[in-house]
């Protein structure tokens, strides 16, 4: 394949350690990735040397800082090839990001009678914030569903839209089925009503490369900790003309332009939509995650992981009895499944026991659950550090724990 | 046997288990033989909803002593479920109020007990104090 393993899992100390004994296989990489060396060097280093609030001052260590956040915000801008870095919003993450597009742009946007749509395959934090919204606005939720193979049936998609539609949210790619669904062919027909669309890259941006002026889409957004970048840092990618358009999410400090207390007047793009002290060690290390894949390779990563996505596959359905849930031809390293009858919690908890990390519950998708009758699942999802020699302890863990039950 | 002794008990019989694994296999047994709970039970209003894993409890005062019966969808849970069951089934609301379940520590699955697991154990216990709080005001009023 594209690169050195070895070198890779040297990137990340944290893979190399024991738990309950045994060697810690992370297969919990849909919930969070490791970070790299790079990214704890960059913000150990910027911590230790450099401090001041950013924005705000004529002195050196403010200078700096302003520069290496908006450093990282070009980072971010070339890598979802955005237009301009004013398109640009930095956020606590993918929740915050649709909470503040559900909140401002319904604020402006939405009105009695009106409707949004999302799918049946979505992220709670994909649906609560619309849900939220069509309550405080006397709106309707529509959902596109999916088939039992994990496919969204998008060709609904035009039998959906009215036009009362006012906007629609889509995943890129499903945390739950690791479907990759048809994002550019949702967007031209939704554009065709002249409908926008939000695209919840969570669960792609680690995995596929990004273009948001090729696929069109009117917002993006995705976490810093699920592409090897820290936690509490996340990304909102807005065209320019509904930025612009969109009511302030927060008040604050940074946000504003002049304040009187007979009137405030905001700042322009993107601070509008940064109120108080940005996480800007969080976006220095985000920046440093996104160079750091760049430099591996996005088209090297995919096609690792499709592999690790295929040997692992084929080597559970041959255990026989278990059940893959989401089984698209395109789709990402993610599995959720059922082994025999046995209970989700069971059987993380078991593996856990022979150190292997795994998702198991609701997995923030209770429509998915719904859809398919049950009330949790397993998911083991893959990272491009991740080993064959690990999947095959993952098969022979579950081979020992089902000759538990 | 009073609740000191079954802790006691059970924590011997654990004791011969030095592999993690004969542990759980021993409480997956537990979970397999413990009566299923009434399907007229298996309510809503009994359900102890842990993200991960429910618990369904159900509760009867006979004469002074308040009997307890439960399951969970998981069989480990449904293992200690059990375990918590010999403890606190068939005990005066005070005896259950004077006691804590600390076989569970010493058996070394303390883990599933603690405030941050989601498997709705944590919550079984405090639901079970809850009920023997209420029976024992109940009675003391009755006085």
């Amino acid at each position: 394949m594209g690169f050195n393993y070895q070198n890779i899992r040297k990137d990340f100390p944290i893979l190399d350690q024991q738990v309950n004994l045994r060697p810690w296989t992370y297969l919990d990489n849909a919930a969070t990735s490791q970070r790299p060396i790079q990214v704890i060097e960059k913000i150990r280093e910027f911590s230790v040397l450099t401090n001041a609030n950013i924005h705000r001052g004529t002195h050196t260590h403010a200078i700096r800082t302003t520069e290496a956040y908006e450093n990282a915000r070009e980072i971010v801008k070339d890598f979802l090839h955005a237009k301009e870095r004013e398109e640009v919003i930095f956020t606590h993450g993918t929740t915050e990001s649709i909470n503040l597009v559900a909140w401002s742009f319904c604020e402006k946007f939405l009105s009695e009678g009106d409707e949004i749509i999302v799918t049946e395959m979505e992220h709670h934090a994909n649906i609560v914030p619309w849900q939220m919204a069509c309550e405080r606005h006397h709106a309707t939720l529509k959902v596109i569903p999916f088939s039992d193979n994990g496919e969204l049936k998008s060709e609904l998609l035009t039998a959906l839209i009215s036009d009362r539609t006012r906007i629609i949210a889509v995943t890129h790619v499903s945390n739950t089925l690791g479907t990759v669904n048809p994002v550019k062919e949702i967007i031209r027909v939704a554009h065709s009503h002249n409908v926008p669309v939000l695209i919840d890259g969570a669960q792609s941006v680690p995995h596929i490369s990004i273009d948001v002026q090729d696929l069109d889409c009117d917002f993006f957004v995705f976490s810093g900790h699920k592409i090897y970048g820290p936690t509490g840092i996340g990304v909102l990618y807005g065209k320019r003309a509904w930025l612009e358009a969109m009511p302030p999410f927060l008040g604050g400090g940074e946000m504003i332009e002049r304040v009187t207390f007979e009137k405030t007047t905001y700042n322009e793009l993107p601070y509008k939509f940064e109120a108080g002290t940005p996480h800007y060690v969080g976006a220095i290390g985000l920046g440093t995650a996104i160079q750091y894949i760049l430099n591996l390779g996005l088209d090297h990563i995919a096609s690792y992981e499709h592999h690790l996505l295929t040997e692992a596959s084929e080597k559970m359905k041959a255990l026989g009895n278990l059940q893959i849930f989401g089984e698209t031809p395109s789709k990402t390293g993610v599995i959720s499944f059922q082994l025999d009858q046995i209970h989700p919690f069971d059987l993380g908890t078991l593996l856990d026991q022979l150190g292997i990390a795994v998702r198991t519950g609701r997995l923030c998708a209770d429509p998915v659950m719904d859809h398919y009758h049950v009330t949790a699942m397993t998911r083991a999802s893959f990272a491009f550090y991740n080993t064959s020699e690990e999947i095959d302890r993952f098969i022979e863990a579950l081979k020992r724990i089902r000759s538990m039950f | 046997m009073n609740i000191e002794e079954i802790q006691k008990e059970i924590i011997s019989d654990f004791s011969v288990y030095e592999d993690w694994m004969d542990k759980y296999t021993y409480l997956i047994e537990l979970g397999n033989e413990l009566e299923p709970i009434d399907a007229a039970y298996k309510i809503d209003e009994n359900l102890i909803r842990g993200c991960q894993s429910r618990v369904w409890l159900q509760q009867r005062l006979e004469g002074s002593l308040l009997f307890f019966d439960a399951e969970s969808d998981a069989l480990i849970v449904k293992g200690l479920v059990a375990l918590l069951l010999k403890v606190f089934s068939g005990r005066s609301p005070q005896e259950i109020l004077d006691t804590e379940p600390y076989f569970i520590d010493e058996i070394g699955l303390r883990q599933h007990l603690s405030p941050t697991r989601s498997n709705g154990l944590m919550a079984m216990v405090k639901q079970i104090k809850l009920y023997a709080l209420a029976y024992k005001q109940i009675a003391s009023q009755k006085k």
